[in-house]
């Protein structure tokens, strides 16, 4: 193999699997460290920097960090990585100081954000330190988007909501609330120097059975019944409640007709619970509250009388590993259907990015599924003007997808108002790396590996929970807590850096090391080498570090895979060819590469 | 020394061995030698040799000396016995031990001061004894402790970290064993596990007394351009006469193995008392790895030309040991009843009346 190229941002980056798993590349080890210290205003600040909702995605995000955490492999159940976002953010103090200066002078260019959700507001938070004059339009009265309308209160409560969104708005937004777009035309003819469509996926599914439009009174789409308790137009829900779908907007819908005086409330998936989209812990909540999960069970017919909703029939599958390509299809199991009485469904089987008010002839494009086309690094549509981002450019995802998005969307907007190459000029990704050697056996982290098992987040008594919408489930960690579980960070960004011409080859980092992550071999082609390591590298999605040939003839192989990052292989070094250096990953932003 | 402790987690593939223990679990105590001591790569050496021998750790004597080497017990085998003697006089420890208990394996780890200097004499007697052990010298040729005097291993010619060259000529501890009758004697590098390794297996197995001198580099004080103790030296000027590789009792050749191209009388394999073999891969054609005399002159030719003989030197499987030539009892004394250790005034007297 060649020898690895750690002056390449993206390898090191790479080695922090929770970073690299982020859309928005939070540095999760730089924070939980803060947070170690109970320095919170400074770990909310990198996170604020970086993901823009701190607060709000402690509590709602989908995690992808979580599964990539390296103590997975090492262990079993990965830190808690969002948990520790929402300390960070509960134990705060005074953040005022360390918000981005605002000139006074504008620098003349007008921007209109279209929706207040998360892509917008972040974009809004990038571009008014620069001086642009920002416009926000949403058809809500307030902003958050679906923060605010999808997500109940009882998983994210208004005051956690109101103060990350107002910090964005309060730095000069010009908001228009209850303003409902109506034609993109007419936002053109407005003429800002640029747009951001920032509008979302807001079309929930529906299902087109029999007996569906006989009973349109009594069943709704998810999302919208959501919203309109979001926003105090539904207090209550009464009967049998069936929930049909199996994502996050599902389990939102069954706990809250549990706290709104349903009767009795069922979710009903067509799929296994195993590959349900909602997140594990989501089900396990429901769960919890004993909402019964039903799967396998593929609608079939609404059942009414007089124009009243009796129940539903289902049909009953099976999930079938299919041998060509792998993927699970269903098939009938043969049993008799199933019927089920309600009086009420919620229809939670998706959403849509959906646009009717674009007007198709001005020279913004969709393709087939009626997406805008947009260029994947910029963001930009067909239509130079104007930039998507969120839901609403690639289809439904996460929020912290909508701050990532908005980074970028904003660098491009300003590249494209300073007349500049919107890829050309892009500002590249950088790389420090910085010795933690404060002495001799000395290290500015804590090295030292913490067995601990995962932390529990305690949780609210569950009958004042359920009784009351506005009742947090979770408590957070306190500090306390919140400090042993930080402590379970391996600090995977502190990395093991290999300088070849200071190695003796003396075996002393091979001995200690209690992963068994280093070898010394004579050099092959990958396949060779990762079956030839101290301990075989079956996972190929973890590089191997290989050094330049050493005096033996040899190089030296380390399988990042289940590295500790305890500094030990440094500190059994004779000549410090190992030391453990901090790599801080630079991800343009605006602001701080402002060009 | 170290600070950070070594976690006890570990690789999540890491094998089992037949006991169901993992080789983690048959380190010690993290080292406290300087980093970079070649004295630890015998110590994680002995770890993998008695890990993949599926030994149980709690069966095992450990006994030293004083010196940097005579640390490293503490760092290997945490389970098991251990007796940290006064400077020179492991070995009178190790006969006792051994005595007392012959079924447990017994390690003695000394150093070129303890060994070639304090404890020459002691060396020299346990060696004529045969005692059933593997007594490893970790040999750097300095005083490590005392800041890199020359020991008496030192070659003449060989320089101080500051220049001064050695006066003296060097004790060869390798020749000593092959003259006074150790049965099992070997040289290795503590830079080269793969030829360590599976020598320390067939040592530990081997009935008798099986001596291994380990190159093994001091490096705050003996790892310069005048040592010829250093990493460089040894690696440049390292000669391995025989390689051994260990064969387990039910190894079978794979495919691969029984075609690799053996020049005819180069390999033979050597039985171990457990059933497993040592398969001797010999260099040299003419080198006779069973002849005492001729393993001798071979060390002595190399080490006039600056050479650094390795690899298994001498080996006699049928040879007696202490147990044999003094014909102990089988049973270890601590398993032995009143009855047997005090036979009574009656037997006393029948020796009596055999000494009339």
């Amino acid at each position: 193999m060649k020898a690895t190229d750690i002056r390449d941002p993206s390898y090191f980056h790479k080695v922090v699997d929770c970073q690299w798993a982020c859309p928005a590349h939070t540095p999760v080890p730089d924070y939980i460290r803060l947070i170690a210290e109970e320095r919170y205003t400074e770990a909310y600040m990198v996170n604020w920097e970086s993901n823009v909702f701190p607060g709000i995605l402690g509590r709602t995000c989908d995690r992808p960090c979580e599964p990539a955490c390296r103590r997975v492999r090492t262990e079993e159940k990965p830190v808690a990585i969002c948990r520790l976002k929402r300390v960070a953010a509960d134990h705060k103090g005074d953040i005022t100081p360390y918000m981005p200066a605002l000139p006074t002078r504008k620098n003349g260019k007008r921007i209109a954000l279209l929706g207040a959700g998360p892509a917008s507001l972040a974009v809004a938070r990038d571009l008014l330190p620069l001086g642009y004059e920002v416009d926000l339009f949403d058809r809500d009265p307030a902003g958050g988007g679906m923060m605010r309308s999808q997500i109940p209160a009882f998983r994210l409560p208004a005051d956690v909501l109101e103060e990350e969104v107002d910090l964005i708005l309060n730095m000069g937004v010009n908001a228009h609330f209850n303003y409902e777009i109506t034609s993109m035309k007419d936002m053109l003819d407005m003429n800002y120097d640029a747009y951001f469509v920032g509008t979302g996926a807001p079309r929930g599914r529906d299902l087109d059975l029999p007996g569906r439009q006989e009973v349109d009174a009594h069943i709704s789409i998810g999302i919208d019944w959501l919203g309109s308790v979001a926003f105090g137009h539904t207090h209550s829900i009464s009967g049998k409640v069936i929930v049909m779908g199996g994502g996050n907007t599902a389990m939102d819908c069954c706990r809250t007709s549990k706290r709104l005086g349903a009767e009795s409330v069922t979710v009903v998936v067509r799929s296994a619970f195993e590959v349900m989209k909602a997140s594990d812990w989501e089900k396990e909540e429901a769960l919890d509250e004993r909402i019964p999960i039903v799967n396998n069970r593929p609608p079939k017919e609404f059942v009414h009388e007089n124009g009243k909703l009796k129940g539903v029939v289902f049909g009953c599958v099976k999930a079938v590993q299919d041998e060509a390509s792998g993927r699970l299809r269903y098939e009938p199991t043969g049993e008799p259907d199933v019927y089920m009485e309600c009086d009420h469904i919620l229809m939670a089987i998706g959403q849509e990015n959906h646009c009717p008010w674009i007007e198709r002839d001005i020279g913004l494009e969709f393709d087939k599924w009626d997406c805008p086309i947009l260029d994947e690094t910029t963001f930009q549509s067909t239509h130079p003007k104007v930039f998507f981002g969120g839901d609403s450019a690639f289809g439904p995802e996460n929020i912290i997808w909508a701050s990532a998005h908005a980074h970028q969307a904003a660098i491009s907007i300003h590249l494209f108002c300073q007349g500049k190459d919107l890829k050309g000029d892009r500002p590249p990704e950088g790389l420090n790396l910085i010795s933690q050697k404060m002495g001799v056996h000395e290290w500015s982290y804590d090295a030292e590996h913490d067995p601990a098992q995962r932390f529990i987040v305690p949780h609210a008594d569950k009958s004042k929970a359920l009784g009351n919408i506005k009742v947090e489930v979770e408590l957070g960690f306190d500090r306390a807590l919140g400090a042993r579980e930080a402590q379970r960070c391996l600090n995977c960004d502190v990395q093991t850096v290999f300088v070849e011409p200071l190695c003796i080859e003396c075996d002393a980092c091979v001995d200690i090391c209690p992963m068994d992550c280093i070898t010394f071999a004579s050099n092959g082609n990958e396949d060779d080498l990762r079956a030839r390591l101290t301990a075989p590298a079956e996972n190929a999605e973890q590089d191997l570090y290989v050094s330049e040939e050493l005096p033996t003839g040899r190089v030296m192989v380390k399988d990042e895979d289940v590295c500790l990052h305890c500094g030990l292989c440094a500190e059994r070094c004779p000549t410090n060819a190992w030391d453990m250096q901090k790599s801080a990953i630079h991800i343009p932003q605006l602001g701080t590469y402002a060009a | 020394m170290t600070f950070v402790a070594k976690p006890r987690v570990h690789h999540p593939q890491l094998p089992l061995n037949d006991l169901g223990l993992n080789r983690r679990d048959y380190e010690g105590a993290v080292s406290t030698l300087c980093a970079g001591c070649g004295h630890d790569s015998v110590s994680a050496a002995i770890v993998q040799a008695c890990a993949e021998l599926s030994l149980p750790p709690h069966r095992f004597a450990k006994v030293s000396g004083i010196g940097c080497s005579s640390k490293t017990p503490s760092y290997f085998l945490n389970a098991s016995h251990g007796f940290n003697a006064v400077h020179g006089r492991m070995p009178s420890v190790a006969t006792g031990a051994n005595l007392a208990n012959r079924e447990l394996h017994c390690i003695g780890v000394s150093g070129d001061g303890d060994s070639a200097s304090i404890g020459i004499g002691q060396f020299a007697h346990i060696v004529r004894r045969r005692i059933n052990m593997l007594y490893i010298v970790d040999n750097n040729g300095t005083y490590g402790l005392t800041k890199g005097q020359f020991s008496a291993t030192n070659d003449k010619g060989s320089t101080s970290k500051k220049g001064a060259p050695n006066l003296y000529e060097p004790i060869d501890l390798v020749s000593m064993a092959l003259q006074i009758g150790a049965s099992f004697v070997a040289r290795s590098f503590s830079g080269d596990k793969q030829q360590l390794v599976p020598l320390l297996k067939g040592a530990l197995l081997h009935r008798g007394f099986a001596f291994i001198d380990v190159i093994s580099p001091c490096v705050a004080f003996n790892n310069h351009n005048g040592s010829t103790k250093s990493y460089d030296y040894v690696r440049g000027r390292g000669a391995s006469v025989v390689t051994a590789d260990f064969l387990p009792k039910d190894f079978i050749a794979t495919a691969a193995e029984t075609v690799v191209d053996y020049a005819p009388g180069t390999t033979e394999t050597v039985a171990l008392p457990d059933g497993s073999r040592l398969r001797l891969s010999k260099l040299d054609e003419s080198y006779d790895p069973h002849d005492r005399a001729h393993a001798l002159a071979h060390v002595l030719e190399a080490q006039q030309r600056g050479e650094v003989v390795t690899g298994l030197l001498y080996v006699d499987p049928d040879a007696s040991d202490c147990h044999e030539i003094l014909d102990t009892v089988e049973t270890p004394l601590n398993a032995l009843g009143e009855a047997e250790l005090c036979p009574g005034q009656g037997a006393l007297d029948r020796i009596n009346a055999g000494l009339r």
